[in-house]
């Protein structure tokens, strides 16, 4: 009965939850630029020169459809992947995001035999 | 033996992370766009200065090498290095296209009419949206290509006398 | 002459502290039963002639004296004196010096109020605690002295930039150095108690002040510079994952694990050796911040001015310390027998510390890849803020459920479960989520998750808190900080998902609309202050709805010394959300560039973290009344 509960209102959440996701968001794909100018600045928080333009730049390839991938992609190739903030999942990156969670797997296993070995005694 | 084995490993690790930040403390390198070097620029639509015209690749294919230049009346360090891009203007092989960046029409007339106009061709950029396709995120900024819109060189923040000389190399092959 | 006696105290304290370390070693190799008063006595001069020693920097700073390179470079006649004075702590050179005097008081109160532990480890730790002293002294006497001068003298100072001048950014070093430079005690007291034996229950009890103290302060240093970054830097938030906030965070994390593990050595003599990983582990976090912050080997929004020398130095200390202690734990080190049980309080805590490390390796990562990239392959790369909660956030979603149940097992073998409270507490949790989505908008499906299991372990601390009030065995300290963090959470998802964010450009007279809000560009004037001009913009915000009329006041500050324009966010703090507003001409134009933002919950946000804070306040106190 519990159970049954639980999943009625599970439902009912996930049902509420927006699918707001799938427009894109011009303030999220400026809040991933650095403003290359600045000292560690996003473009959506940025008001120099450079961030102006590329607001600019990025509202018209939104109007012209592109995507979000599309988007930086584009920028990398003419800047270079230090203008996005999250690192492109690529050969290189693949160590950044793969080994937190490594360790976090790593890190269960350790305990996990730690403490089965202590039990045992 | 497991266990020296990962103490091994440990003080390896530790000895490679502090060794890398040894060297990055000498490296910090300013960020640039020097990436670009071997890249061809395509789909180029850059609006002409004074005509209705739209100045494409095919444009460039013409000459043997092209060196664009970014610049405004605005900008002091365009002003210091003007006298090398006139200098630049009499090589033969080479065209220059100045892009005029965010500036007003007036302002510009006048900055070339004081300084001199060493460009075989003008270009705008009112809102700095095209050059962004050059990759340029301040300028003056540089780029020289060859026949085949391969980009040779970027050059960025004012000529100096060496990349004067940088170009004149190349330029004269 | 306020030079040469602050140099004259730098090398005094060098001797004392010499003298401190060869009468340790004398002291230990006697038979003596108790530490000599010469000693004592030493220690209390070190501490006395460093505080005088900062209090001539400061005293430098009040009256400008500019033959002092320091307060040339970082201060201005004109400066409002609690700026000229907090400016003393807000350059390279001075802070380094509020680290040389936390250094020696915590050394100084350490031996103080240690007295019914082992005589050895007490000297151990004097030793290895004023081997980090003097380190820090050499380097401040030779290489970054807040005391060299400059001649000719100058007539006037260059300024202090006046992003710093901030009542926030003031506190923010003093609170957060007794934070990680004080976890420098521990770190000495770690490798006394490998050195001498002094293990366990005792060992545990003797650090544990400390431990609290500083992560108390810690959680408050970090308050302090988000507070100083929302409110002075503009851009309407308070993180951003910048290597310098990473910095701080680094050592709270191995802290809070420590914090944690502390209790299951006192209470069952067991995780001896990964305490005393901990505690190295957190100066030596504390340290390698300070190098990725002051060498200049990262790029961020607030570094100091750079120097690869300094780089150079606290590289080759941070490496003898890691090496140092690393090596001398392999020796040290002895695997042991006991008894763990899967299903006790104990495993719950080696939990949080299994997590609280996957943060740490994640923010650690995080900070130093770029400069790997740029090492070894030329390479630059960004890691910012997306990177930073794609991969941490599903991850703190399970860490509060946790949070809720650890606290409710008990000690050794855990009896059963109370799954029926459990799943209602769960059950009350979705509702709650529920409503929350109903009366105001939906989120994302991750914040669903968020704000679940944040509620989760808010009812389950207010449960908690009820049965505390009726006077059964529950600790409020810790009620506190874990009911505040899961508040946190729960109010930083939500500041998240209802912040309304708009950016255009108006001339004066101008409105723009949207979302029933409306925003009216309404003036625009010049007023001439003591140090700067300022251009005040007038906006009038009104939101039909809401029955809401504002006038917000951004302004664009025009400085002199130094020549810098700072652009002032207006706020309009509220109980229930914040409006924030910024200005900034468009360059050759005469519109202006508008930010404007609606930012619910920010006021508790941060009482949340004081919270946190306070928790750890009231388990020192009560720890200190039980010894005395």
């Amino acid at each position: 009965m519990r159970v049954k509960i639980i999943f009625f209102f599970v439902i009912l959440n996930l049902n509420m939850a927006n699918a707001e996701t799938n427009s894109i968001d011009i303030n999220k794909i400026l809040k991933n630029l650095r403003c290359l100018i600045c000292q560690g600045q996003s473009v959506a928080d940025s008001n120099s020169e450079f961030a102006q333009t590329i607001k600019l730049v990025v509202k018209d390839q939104i109007d012209d459809g592109k995507s979000e991938k599309q988007i930086y992609k584009f920028l990398i190739e003419k800047y270079g992947e230090w203008i996005v903030y999250k690192p492109p999942f690529n050969k290189v990156n693949f160590v950044l995001w793969l080994f937190p969670y490594l360790t976090f797997v790593i890190g269960g296993v350790i305990i996990f035999l730690f403490m089965k070995k202590r039990d045992n005694h | 033996m497991q266990k020296k084995i990962i103490k091994f490993s440990i003080i390896l690790l530790i000895i490679f992370i502090i060794g890398v930040f040894f060297i990055g403390l000498n490296k910090n390198s300013i960020y640039d766009t020097k990436d670009l070097v071997g890249q061809k620029i395509t789909n180029i639509q850059l609006k002409h200065f004074s005509e209705d015209i739209i100045i494409t690749e095919k444009d460039f294919k013409k000459n043997d090498f092209t060196l664009i230049n970014f610049w405004a009346s605005w900008c002091g360090p365009c002003r210091d290095e003007h006298p090398l891009l006139l200098e630049l203007k009499k090589e033969k092989k080479l065209k220059l296209l100045g892009v005029n960046f965010k500036d007003k029409k007036v302002n510009a007339i006048g900055f070339l009419n004081d300084l001199g106009n060493p460009y075989d061709d003008l270009a705008k950029d009112e809102l700095g949206k095209l050059s962004v396709n050059f990759g340029i995120y301040g300028i003056p900024e540089s780029i020289l290509i060859n026949k085949d819109l391969e980009i040779l060189k970027k050059f960025i923040g004012p000529i100096s006398k060496d990349d004067y000389k940088y170009i004149i190399n190349i330029v004269r092959k | 002459m306020l030079s040469n006696l602050g140099n004259t105290l730098l090398s005094i304290n060098i001797l004392l502290g010499i003298s401190i370390i060869y009468f340790s070693f004398e002291n230990l190799n006697s038979n003596k039963t108790l530490i000599s008063r010469k000693i004592y006595h030493i220690c209390l001069f070190q501490s006395t002639f460093i505080i005088i020693c900062f209090l001539t920097l400061i005293a430098a700073f009040v009256v400008s004296d500019f033959s002092i390179t320091t307060v040339y470079q970082n201060s201005h006649s004109l400066k409002p004196l609690f700026y000229k004075i907090s400016g003393t702590w807000g350059n390279h050179e001075g802070s380094l010096l509020l680290w040389a005097i936390i250094l020696t008081i915590f050394s100084f109160f350490f031996l103080l109020y240690n007295e019914n532990h082992s005589k050895n480890y007490r000297i151990y730790s004097l030793i290895i605690q004023n081997v980090l002293i003097l380190g820090f002294l050499v380097f401040l006497l030779f290489n970054s002295n807040p005391f060299s001068m400059i001649l000719p003298i100058p007539k006037e100072g260059l300024g202090l930039n006046p992003i710093l001048q901030d009542p926030a950014l003031a506190i923010h070093p003093p609170l957060l150095y007794i934070g990680f430079v004080g976890s420098s005690i521990y770190f000495s007291a770690a490798i006394a108690s490998l050195l001498t034996n002094y293990t366990g229950k005792l060992f545990a009890q003797s650090i544990k002040k400390w431990v609290l103290i500083s992560w108390s302060f810690q959680t408050l240093g970090i308050l302090a510079g988000s507070i100083w970054a929302y409110y002075e830097l503009g851009w309407g938030g308070f993180w951003f994952w910048d290597p310098v906030e990473n910095a701080s965070l680094l050592p709270w994390f191995a802290m809070s694990a420590l914090l944690h593990s502390l209790m299951v050595l006192e209470k069952r003599n067991l995780l001896y050796f990964w305490v005393i990983i901990l505690c190295l582990l957190t100066f030596i976090l504390s340290v390698t911040g300070t190098f990725l912050v002051r060498s200049g080997i990262l790029n961020s929004v607030h570094t100091f001015a750079n120097d690869p020398s300094r780089g150079l130095y606290i590289l080759i200390f941070l490496s003898l310390m890691i090496f140092g202690s690393v090596f001398l734990f392999f020796n040290k080190f002895k695997n042991s027998n006991y008894h763990l049980n899967l299903n006790s309080k104990e495993s719950f805590i080696l939990v949080n510390n299994w997590f609280m490390i996957f943060y740490l390796i994640t923010v650690l990562l995080g900070t130093i890849y770029p400069i790997f990239t740029e090492v070894l392959s030329d390479h630059k790369v960004s890691v910012g803020p997306p990177f930073y909660n794609v991969v941490i956030i599903p991850i703190v979603i399970i860490f509060l459920f946790f949070m809720a149940i650890g606290p409710r097992t008990q000690w050794i073998k855990n009896n059963f479960y109370n799954i029926n409270l459990l799943s209602k507490i769960f059950i009350a949790s979705i509702f709650i989520n529920f409503l929350i989505i109903f009366l105001f908008q939906g989120y994302s499906l991750i914040s669903n998750f968020i704000v679940i299991s944040a509620v989760f372990l808010i009812i389950s601390s207010l449960i908690d808190l009820y049965k505390l009030l009726k006077k059964r065995k529950i600790d409020p300290p810790r009620i506190v900080s874990h009911l505040a963090f899961g508040f946190l959470i729960l109010f930083i998802g939500l500041n998240h998902n209802f912040s309304l964010e708009e950016d255009f450009n108006l001339k004066i007279g101008e409105k723009q609309n949207f979302e029933n809000y409306s925003v009216e560009f309404k003036d625009l004037r010049l007023k001439d202050y003591k140090n700067y001009k300022a251009v005040i913009g007038e906006f009038k915000i009104n939101n039909s709805i809401k029955n809401l009329n504002q006038s917000l006041f951004p302004e664009i500050r025009i400085y002199q010394n130094p020549s810098t324009i700072t652009y002032e966010a207006s706020i309009r703090s509220g109980l229930l959300k914040d409006y924030y507003i910024t200005m900034s001409n468009v360059d050759r134009s005469d519109y202006y560039n508008i930010k404007f933002q609606k930012k619910p919950f920010m006021m508790w946000i941060w009482i949340s973290v004081i919270f946190i804070s306070l928790g750890g306040f009231l388990s020192f106190f009560k720890n200190a009344k039980k010894n005395y």
